[in-house]
């Protein structure tokens, strides 16, 4: 049967993907943005999965929070990028290396 | 007394050395100059109390060191061989610092010269006043720094610091001898003290020691130790290669120490401890060897050399060996006489090169000379006086010294006397052949100084003289005299050449009752010192004269053949010039390897290893390590995104397996 | 039995698309791989029996989030042809990291003893009261308990909402507007004015001759 573990499994490997893809990405900068998103997907599903277990709703009401807050990062986060993108006229993420020691 | 004489010339120095150009050239020459006079004024007295019968004393001064067994005090000594001592080296300091006002005229440092001057005769004079060997040594370590000072004083000129760091290293070799004789010296009397140590060789004669794995006698090894540091100093065969660069140095200097002085130290320190070389006679045949075959060596290079300096130091050298021969046979009053009369002639000889070289606008090659009778003639009979000494001329102060060093060998009979007898006659013939040599080449026959580039430079300097121009021998140059200041000194020393002799033999290799037991002195042996055949008795004087007639007959009846006889036995003659190639040889066998060995330890050793894990390797390894350091500031946020992502994973990883 | 299949096809998919999500070529293609990873963990919510959530996510997640996404995507007119190749570097790296965060994420997870989870048949988790579905009772929860959350939330996404105006607007030039308060403290001398021009001379404004 389907026990916590489980979820807990697929919402590891779904963090460690997110993380991976901040870490190893060459792309562009959306690419960073959206694996934010899956990090916080991850999130949303250990705590919903912990609530079912737990039998406390409190996991589910927290979720929604977590939500609420990566809609909210996200459109600044996106903002952002157009601005960047309006200066650079590139999202390339090698060109963010002003701090290059 | 004493006192007096041994420090003033040290007062001197300071004076001289610590005002240097605060107190100008005129206080610096003039007080030292008054006090040497002073000194040499009081060694007279000295020397004139000893001699009319004025027993040995010591004055104390104060402690030095005491050491478990070992007590060492600075104290002066004073007895007739310390004051015949006394008087020469102030008297040719005196006349050497005057000679220097005018030699010395348009040096720019005169007062450092003249400080220097008196360092070396307070040195000096704490060597030969010495109460124990180790004040000895340190006078004899306080004159090497001086001689090293003085020959270096144009330090601007890389010969002269060249011959300076020669001249201390070869005299460095010598100085270990000296200190081992030293140190066997203490292990086997207990004292350092000369007067109880020669007290006590009659007790420790027979007695042995080990040294390197073998057992000697005890005391020829004592002598033959304490005769290297001797070979050292006074420039015998072996370690002679730094007396003709010494000439790098002033004329003055040349004078004082590498003719009269400093270079007899080592003829004085054997004398001093003639009870001590008397009980040993294999150093002894030793002593006489290395001095025969100094004086043969020195003579034969002398013959071929150009620069007036360099024959007359190694007349110097050559002379230094018979004094060695002296010592050697047994005849230490013949040694200290031959001292005595030599320092004079000399000196003279000495300054009156510098008086020619200052004529000549600083020339030194007599091939550029000639024909100066005539320009500067009271030099001229400065010379003439001083080779007449040298060469042993009647009734010259040479005459009396050198004779009786030869008859003393004669006397001894034993084989290395006679061997060294048939050199010192040998020698004596080249001696002759070229004193003479040098005066024809200087002051006969036609002017040659038109080719040479001082002469050109001093020409150039005159306008009078630029009108006569080309094609005119002399290039208009006129040699002119020196100035009074130069003169006096060498009128001085003229007459001590000329008399000194005569009026001293009687006392130094005569009459006893002089020495009083300075020297070891047997009265027989002396007595036998006038009754040799006639042959002998002639012998120096036939070959004084035959060097005579032969240097006549190749320098002033046909000038110009002695090219043709060098040129005869090519390999020969420049065997002779080349200084029989010690130099090339030590160069070869020491010098390159040294500096290799050198240059391996400062390469390999202090750049290669200390440096290397030290100081250089820290600053690169710092480097490095920011370089390395460097490479995380990227500037890339993904690159550090990662770096937080692996220090998780291994925090992590560090709490599971630890946690 | 079916859950599980369901499960492991959602959980499947989900992982896949988030792989995709990151190694896509083509950032649009990102954002689509996205959308479809939000659909099936919302299916895996569903498993869980959070449906309100579920339904959330799909509509402000994908409707709203993704869409944003999409949006700036292509708006922003990027040129394709020179994004870099973005050969990941250091995939090795990469793998041996992700590899060592998932098996300690797991051992981690795994030293707890749970139940299984009671999942779809436990149509009402909460213990408060029985007979709710789960969105009365994640309301009963939210403005009751959690109502200052509820309103720092919506602060929240108010600021984020002024944030992104302010951050991107653009003040154009050569856009005239009117300011209302300078009218109305227009007074008739500044109004109007009097001239007499020359004939053919013309009047000079602020505009250049007229």
């Amino acid at each position: 049967m389907i026990g916590i573990g489980h979820f807990l499994v697929v919402s590891a490997i779904l963090v460690v993907l997110g993380v991976l893809g901040i870490a190893f990405n060459r792309r562009n900068i959306i690419v960073i943005l959206m694996s934010v998103e899956l990090m916080l997907l991850a999130v949303n599903l250990n705590l919903v999965a912990f609530s079912a277990t737990l039998g406390d709703l409190t996991g589910q009401v927290f979720a929604m929070f977590v939500l609420t807050v990566a809609a909210a990062e996200a459109a600044i986060g996106l903002a952002i990028l157009v601005i960047y993108f309006r200066s650079r006229g590139t999202i390339a993420v090698d060109d963010v290396r002003q701090m290059h020691g | 007394m004493i006192e007096a004489i041994v420090f003033l010339p040290l007062v001197g120095f300071l004076v001289a050395g610590i005002g240097n150009r605060a107190i100008g050239n005129t206080a610096a020459r003039t007080v030292t100059t008054a006090l040497m006079f002073v000194s040499c004024a009081l060694s007279w007295m000295v020397f004139v109390r000893q001699a009319g019968g004025e027993g040995p004393y010591e004055v104390e001064l104060a402690t030095w060191f005491t050491s478990g067994t070992l007590s060492v005090n600075w104290a002066l000594d004073v007895n007739t061989l310390v004051a015949v001592m006394l008087v020469v080296i102030t008297s040719v300091s005196a006349l050497v610092h005057l000679y220097s006002w005018g030699y010395m005229a348009e040096d720019p440092s005169q007062p450092r010269f003249f400080a220097y001057l008196s360092l070396f005769t307070f040195a000096m004079l704490m060597l030969v006043t010495a109460d124990s060997i180790v004040q000895l040594f340190f006078g004899w370590e306080g004159v090497g720094l001086a001689s090293y000072l003085l020959i270096g004083f144009w330090y601007g000129k890389p010969s002269a610091r060249a011959a300076a760091i020669k001249a201390f290293v070869v005299n460095r070799v010598g100085d270990f001898g000296f200190s081992l004789g030293i140190f066997a010296l203490f292990l086997l009397f207990g004292t350092l003290d000369i007067d109880s140590i020669l007290a006590a060789v009659p007790s420790q004669a027979g007695s042995r020691l080990d040294f390197l794995g073998h057992e000697v006698d005890a005391l020829t090894l004592i002598a033959v130790l304490l005769f290297i540091g001797a070979m050292g100093k006074s420039a015998q065969l072996g370690l002679h290669t730094w007396l003709p660069d010494a000439m790098e140095g002033p004329t003055p200097v040349s004078a004082l120490i590498h003719a009269a002085t400093m270079v007899t130290a080592g003829v004085f320190l054997v004398c001093r401890l003639s009870p001590l070389f008397e009980a040993a006679p294999a150093a002894r045949d030793m002593v006489t060897y290395v001095g025969a075959a100094t004086a043969f060596f020195a003579a034969t290079v002398a013959l071929t050399q150009t620069d007036i300096k360099r024959v007359i130091a190694y007349s110097t050298c050559s002379q230094l060996g018979l004094m060695f021969v002296a010592a050697g046979v047994g005849a230490y009053g013949a040694a200290m006489f031959h001292l005595f009369t030599h320092a004079f002639f000399k000196a003279l000889l000495f300054l009156g090169a510098g008086s020619v070289i200052h004529a000549m606008h600083h020339e030194q090659d007599m091939r550029f000379y000639g024909g100066l009778g005539r320009h500067i003639p009271w030099t001229f009979a400065a010379m003439t006086v001083g080779t007449l000494a040298i060469t042993g001329f009647f009734y010259t102060a040479g005459y009396y010294s050198k004779d009786g060093l030869i008859f003393a060998a004669y006397v001894r009979g034993t084989e290395p006397a006679i061997v060294a007898l048939v050199v010192a006659l040998a020698t004596s013939l080249l001696t002759s052949f070229y004193s003479w040599r040098l005066v024809f080449l200087t002051f006969f026959g036609a002017p040659r100084w038109a080719g040479s580039p001082h002469i050109a430079h001093a020409a150039a300097h005159d306008s009078h003289a630029a009108a006569h121009a080309t094609a005119d021998p002399i290039a208009g140059y006129h040699p002119h005299e020196s100035p009074p200041s130069m003169m006096v000194p060498l009128a001085l020393l003229s007459v001590g050449a000329l008399l000194a002799g005569f009026l001293f033999h009687e006392a130094f290799i005569g009459v006893p009752g002089f020495w009083r037991g300075s020297i070891a002195y047997d009265p027989a042996f002396y007595a036998r010192l006038h009754e040799v055949p006639l042959a002998i008795h002639y012998a120096p004087t036939l070959v004084m004269a035959l060097g005579f007639l032969l240097a006549l007959q190749l320098y002033v009846r046909q000038p110009g053949s002695a090219a043709g006889w060098a040129a005869a036995v090519p390999t020969v003659y420049r065997f002779f010039q080349r200084k029989w190639y010690f130099d090339e040889l030590y160069e070869a066998l020491l010098v390159r390897p040294a500096r290799a060995l050198g240059r391996l330890f400062w390469v390999r050793g202090d750049q290669g290893v200390i440096d290397r894990f030290g100081p250089d390797g820290l600053s690169a390894l710092v480097g490095e390590g920011a370089g390395l350091a460097r490479r995380f500031q990227s500037g890339l946020i993904s690159f550090y995104a990662l770096m937080m992502l692996v220090g998780i994973a291994g925090f992590m990883t560090w709490l599971m397996v630890h946690g | 039995m079916i859950q599980a299949v369901i499960f492991y096809m959602l959980a499947a998919v989900v992982i896949a698309s988030a792989v995709m999500v990151i190694s896509a070529r083509n950032p649009v293609h990102s954002v689509l791989w996205l959308i479809l990873a939000f659909f099936n963990a919302a299916g895996l919510f569903l498993v869980a029996g959070a449906e309100f959530l579920a339904m959330i996510l799909v509509i402000v997640y994908v409707g709203a989030v993704a869409v944003l996404f999409l949006f700036v995507v292509m708006m922003l007119d990027i040129d394709f042809a020179r994004l870099r190749a973005g050969v990941v570097r250091n995939l090795p790296l990469g793998m041996l990291l992700g590899m060592t965060l998932v098996v300690e994420l797991v051992l981690v997870a795994g030293a707890w003893q749970f139940g299984d989870l009671a999942l779809v048949s436990r149509a009402d988790p909460v213990a408060a009261r029985p007979g709710l579905t789960n969105t009365e009772a994640l309301g009963v929860l939210l403005y009751t308990d959690y109502v200052l959350f509820f309103q720092v939330a919506g602060l929240i996404l108010l600021t984020a909402m002024i944030g992104a105006i302010v951050l991107t607007h653009r003040t154009r030039g050569g856009v005239r507007r009117q300011s209302a308060a300078a009218q109305a403290r227009r007074t008739p001398g500044e109004a109007v004015a009097l001239e007499r021009p020359q004939v053919g001379a013309g009047v000079r404004t602020d505009e250049g001759v007229q």
